[in-house]
């Protein structure tokens, strides 16, 4: 934080007014509130998830009928939305667990969060696209 | 100056409770990372929600390896989600009588769904199904 705040004052008085590009949260800040809110979001899913797995007692019928849910075009965007939530959380998770175990690991704060958005990516477009491609081949049926 | 160690991320607490809440995330995380997104892969891209229906869980859960698998991933993902819940709430919530009621609220939460996803994980019994479909058919 001290860091990014030196560089922003830097910037500032040997650009002068140019250099005001308005607020820019540093990337502790976003990866914090984003590791929370998919946390949160992921939480609120698990939480759907038991109760749906746990109609697997009432019987195939029971359960069956209730997987247009999981079928419906809206239910698969949100669950690819899901998803990246999920990618960003394991991989931020990560990046939280070396700086705590890796002493020099400040110095290298915007590459770590430039890794977990490089990581995220390479998680996620592999597999939002074979899930926009099943829903897809499911909805041309 | 140089031996100013610039404090980011969450400071580790010194003891009880909170250092092996601190501990238990960490631990947890990394086994959910495995067993989540694993859990993913195999339901969203080997499989997908139109092949996923009773007969495949059914089929899933005769192995007791995919039972364990889902339960540890169940407990884990529980507590280490229903924790983060309550870090949040000590963050937001500072008047000490809401604070008691939201901390209730998540322990209520993490006891009930322990107790239901265990039961469809641990009990869920399809032959008992079977037998009906067969008396009925």
């Amino acid at each position: 934080m001290t860091t990014e705040t030196m560089r922003d004052v830097h910037r500032a008085t040997t650009r002068g007014i140019t250099a005001y590009r308005g607020y820019r949260p540093p990337p502790g800040m976003i990866s914090w509130a984003l590791h929370r809110i998919t946390g949160l979001g992921v939480l609120l899913f698990l939480l759907l998830h038991i109760v749906d797995i746990f109609l697997v007692n009432y019987g195939p019928d029971t359960f069956n009928e209730l997987l247009f849910l999981y079928r419906h075009p809206v239910f698969r965007i949100g669950e690819i939305i899901l998803v990246a939530g999920l990618y960003y959380h394991a991989a931020n998770g990560v990046r939280i667990i070396l700086i705590d175990f890796w002493p020099a690991a400040y110095r290298y704060e915007r590459q770590l969060f430039y890794g977990v958005i490089a990581v995220f990516l390479a998680g996620f477009l592999p597999t939002a696209f074979l899930m926009i491609r099943a829903m897809l081949q499911a909805g041309g049926a | 100056m140089a031996a100013v160690r610039p404090h980011i991320g969450r400071e580790r607490p010194s003891g009880g409770f909170e250092l092996y809440s601190w501990y238990f995330f960490r631990v947890s995380g990394l086994l959910l990372i495995f067993l989540a997104i694993g859990h993913v892969v195999i339901m969203h891209v080997i499989n997908t929600v139109d092949e996923i229906d009773w007969q495949f869980v059914a089929d899933r859960w005769n192995s007791p390896f995919w039972r364990a698998y889902d339960w540890l991933m169940l407990f884990l993902a529980l507590l280490h989600g229903l924790n983060g819940a309550r870090l949040a709430v000590d963050d937001y919530i500072r008047p000490q009588g809401w604070r008691v009621l939201a901390h209730s609220i998540l322990w209520t939460l993490a006891i009930v769904f322990l107790i239901i996803g265990s039961i469809a994980v641990l009990t869920f019994d399809p032959s008992r199904f079977e037998t009906l479909a067969q008396a009925g058919g």
